[in-house]
């Protein structure tokens, strides 16, 4: 903390003591109830939140966690203790679990890949162009924000449909203008990771828009201005004065879509049921067939833990790179 | 937030919320059960593992409310919920809460609700789920109903009078039985000039060659998701193999008869008659638009191709291998470990099951086969759709009564047999890499379940 921060409580309560009056200051502290309510006056603030999220987050961490120690059948009364075996087996190619499991990293790492990359970029060149002034601005606004609004499950029937190998609508019209009209987009990689990906982005590209749009928004004209007189062109304008000034929401945005990315799920349920084979079956999907279908709540808790672990190194990641950039 | 992708964004909140199952901070330590192992614990606390209370056949009692749960969300639901209507009517001390849940949903979330006392106190269930809820306690032996009724074996056929038994108290009372059927289209079948539906291998392949020379070009869809994995246990049981052993410990569809049953699906494909890559449920769509003349599924379709108004043909699954199989499954009536310690309730859900039951001639509208003899041999089932189905009652095969196991095939023959109808594998690799890991998703149920 720095020098020019507001004076704390103990600094306002208690100003530096002369040696000599140490002793008298100590006594007189305790019996004071006025300190104790300075003491308590932040905490008590917090309480509200403290309560859900030690009731939602942290207790179910804990509780995560030991479930992951313990062989955990809810419906069954035992529940051996089996201490990090769990754990173990994911590690060991024979065990049931670790086959599946790092499958579903796999999955997991090939969509957030190839999804990241493209939510980043083609959500910013619609921003871009969403911020220019032109006619039916708003209608335009609001048709790369629709689909964002449907849920999970619309947007996965939708698709499965109209990408169907043999009765679907896309392979019908890309029939019609004479490309090839037999292609699996559902049943065979890397087709099912193009579908995939493509609506996904097709889907959440407004979210990531309209922030976008918001920081663009905040970006002073007078520097486009400046940046203008200086004999810039628009592309030196967007290298220098667009790009840093959305670097703060560009870190958002990019730890946000890391994360919604590697907790795909509903897509690949819905849309290839984790097809060809379980090449499309994505590690939360992993853990919710071991957890919630097969009952093994042990083995997927511990699997959660671990792909948690993955992922708080990969936000790391991102945090100390946006940092460094900042920093020069 | 973005948290429509996936779970949620912030993910440590609802990932671990879902893993606790909305356990609460008070749940926090509730979870232990010591060094025991769950089989053996199992057997020590087991609350609803006593035989119930002698059934007199009446419930005379206070006023009581049922939770009811089933998953008729097809064309059988209305003709449920008609049953439940007239139940009530008769009996006006007795209320019904109906919940209907899907299947597919349903299997997670009964023993779940169960175990937190906010389930369903009677409900129906699939034959092969009896034996995996007995063995978790979810819900509790009815063989005093199944004397009051008066049932025994001869009423219905041993398979499906069997499969209800688990560690020899019985857990169903049956209602029905469905299986897999074949479906046609009459106007395509004409054009290509087959008048007799066919009914082994040849007479199969023969109509769909004709039908290709009259111009369907693709005459029978073969799909990689259900029922793709009925057809392939119904072809390894007319081949003369078992897809598990007796005592529910190996995955035995690896066999010769396995690999030979995938192979003719995945030759039904490479021969033409098939597209390739066919997706969940295009079969079946595209024979609803007229598209596939042919097409395999579950007899209860019935109802759903009625009310598109699907003109078509029933009639059973040809004998492509040596016997004459096919895949089945059945409806049967549970009570809960829930109804334990409350007698009313345990009363009235046992009239519940007697009254239902005797009624299951209404219930073949659902375009289902009804368990019981006597009522399968009525004019009003024999003259149903189903009519022929019903007649070749004796030739439907069931899974063996094993718990776990229908997790374990869900995820093991069933991919097994989509790599392989999707061109991926070949079937007998597709078959062997899956059946080794079915046999040791069993073992390891055999040491859970004991």
């Amino acid at each position: 903390m720095s020098s020019s921060t507001r004076p704390t409580t103990k600094e306002v309560a208690a100003p530096p003591l002369a040696p000599d009056r140490l002793e008298v200051s100590t006594t007189r502290r305790a019996p004071s109830g006025r300190r104790l309510t300075s003491w308590a006056t932040p905490w008590l603030f917090l309480l509200p939140y403290l309560v859900l999220f030690g009731t939602f987050v942290v207790a179910p961490i804990v509780y995560g966690f030991w479930i992951s120690l313990h062989d955990y059948d809810y419906t069954l009364p035992g529940k051996p203790w089996v201490g990090l075996r769990n754990y173990t087996n994911l590690f060991d190619s024979d065990s049931i679990t670790a086959g599946p499991f790092w499958d579903g990293m796999q999955a997991t790492a090939i969509f957030t890949v190839f999804s990241v990359p493209l939510l980043l970029i083609v959500p910013l060149a619609v921003a871009i162009v969403m911020n220019q002034r032109f006619r039916g601005r708003n209608l335009f606004r609001a048709v790369y924000f629709a689909p964002y609004v449907l849920g999970v499950a619309v947007i996965g029937v939708l698709w499965r449909f109209l990408l169907d190998r043999n009765i679907g609508i896309v392979n019908h019209y890309m029939g019609v203008v004479g490309l090839p009209d037999d292609i699996p987009w559902l049943t065979s990689v890397p087709e099912a990771w193009v579908a995939l990906v493509g609506v996904t982005v097709w889907w959440t590209l407004g979210f990531n828009a309209v922030i976008y749009l918001a920081g663009l928004q905040d970006i002073p004209a007078e520097l486009y201005e400046a940046a203008k007189v200086d004999g810039a062109n628009a592309w030196q304008r967007f290298r220098n004065v667009t790009l840093p000034g959305l670097r703060p929401v560009t870190s958002f945005v990019t730890m946000v879509t890391i994360i919604a990315s590697v907790n795909m799920f509903g897509q690949s349920y819905l849309m290839t049921l984790g097809q060809p084979g379980t090449e499309t079956r994505t590690v939360i999907y992993t853990i919710t067939e071991t957890g919630l279908r097969n009952f093994r709540m042990g083995d997927a808790a511990a699997m959660s833990y671990v792909l948690t672990l993955f992922l708080m190194v990969l936000s790391l990641a991102v945090f100390w790179l946006f940092r460094e950039k900042k920093a020069a | 937030m973005n948290d429509n992708l996936g779970f949620g964004s912030s993910i440590s909140r609802r990932r671990f919320m879902g893993l606790g199952v909305g356990a609460a901070a008070g749940a926090l330590i509730a979870g232990c059960g010591g060094g025991k192992s769950a089989g053996e614990a199992a057997g020590g606390a087991g609350g609803g593992a006593q035989p119930a209370a002698t059934f007199s056949g009446t419930y005379d009692g206070p006023d009581v409310t049922l939770s009811y749960w089933n998953g008729f969300t097809g064309g059988d639901g209305p003709f449920m919920k008609q049953l439940v209507k007239d139940f009530m009517a008769e009996h006006q001390n007795i209320k019904i809460a109906e919940n209907t849940v899907q299947w597919a949903e349903y299997y997670q979330r009964m023993p779940a609700a169960v175990t937190a006392g906010k389930g369903p106190d009677v409900g129906a269930m699939h034959l092969d789920q009896l034996a995996t809820n007995a063995a978790r306690k979810v819900i509790v032996p009815v063989d005093d109903v199944a004397n009051a009724i008066g049932l025994t074996e001869e009423d219905f056929t041993p398979e499906v009078w069997q499969a209800g038994i688990y560690q020899d108290a019985r857990y169903g009372i049956p209602l029905d039985v469905h299986s897999l059927a074949m479906y046609s289209l009459p106007a395509p079948m004409q054009k290509a000039g087959i008048s007799e539906m066919p009914t082994d291998g040849e007479s199969f392949t023969a109509a769909l060659d004709e039908l290709k020379a009259s111009g369907t070009a693709n005459p029978f869809w073969m799909p990689t998701r259900w029922p793709a994995h009925l057809m392939f246990l119904s072809l390894l049981w007319q081949n003369g193999g078992e897809p598990y052993s007796e005592d529910g410990t190996k995955a035995t569809f690896d066999s010769e008869e396995g690999v030979a049953a995938l192979q003719w699906m995945v030759d039904v494909i490479n021969k033409g008659y098939s597209p390739k890559n066919v997706a969940q449920d295009s079969q079946y769509v595209a024979f609803k638009n007229g598209e596939v003349p042919i097409t395999w599924d579950g007899i209860w379709q019935i109802n759903d191709l009625k009310s598109a108004g699907v003109e078509n043909t029933l009639s059973p699954v040809p004998k492509i291998g040596e016997m004459d199989h096919v895949w089945a499954n059945s409806h049967n009536f549970y009570i809960t470990r829930q109804t334990t310690g409350d007698d009313n309730k345990l009363q009235a859900a046992k009239v519940f099951i007697d009254w239902i039951s005797r009624k299951s001639a209404e219930w073949a509208g659902a375009g289902m086969i009804p368990a019981r003899k006597s009522v399968r041999e009525t004019a009003q089932v024999q003259d149903s759709p189903q009519g022929p189905i019903a007649a070749k009652i004796d030739t439907l095969k069931f899974l063996p009564p094993v718990p776990g196991l229908g997790d374990v095939q869900a995820q093991t023959l069933e991919i097994a047999v989509a790599n392989a109808t999707l061109l991926k594998e070949s079937p007998a690799d597709a078959l062997k890499s899956q059946a080794s890991r079915a046999s040791k998703l069993m073992e390891e149920n055999k040491k859970k379940f004991g």
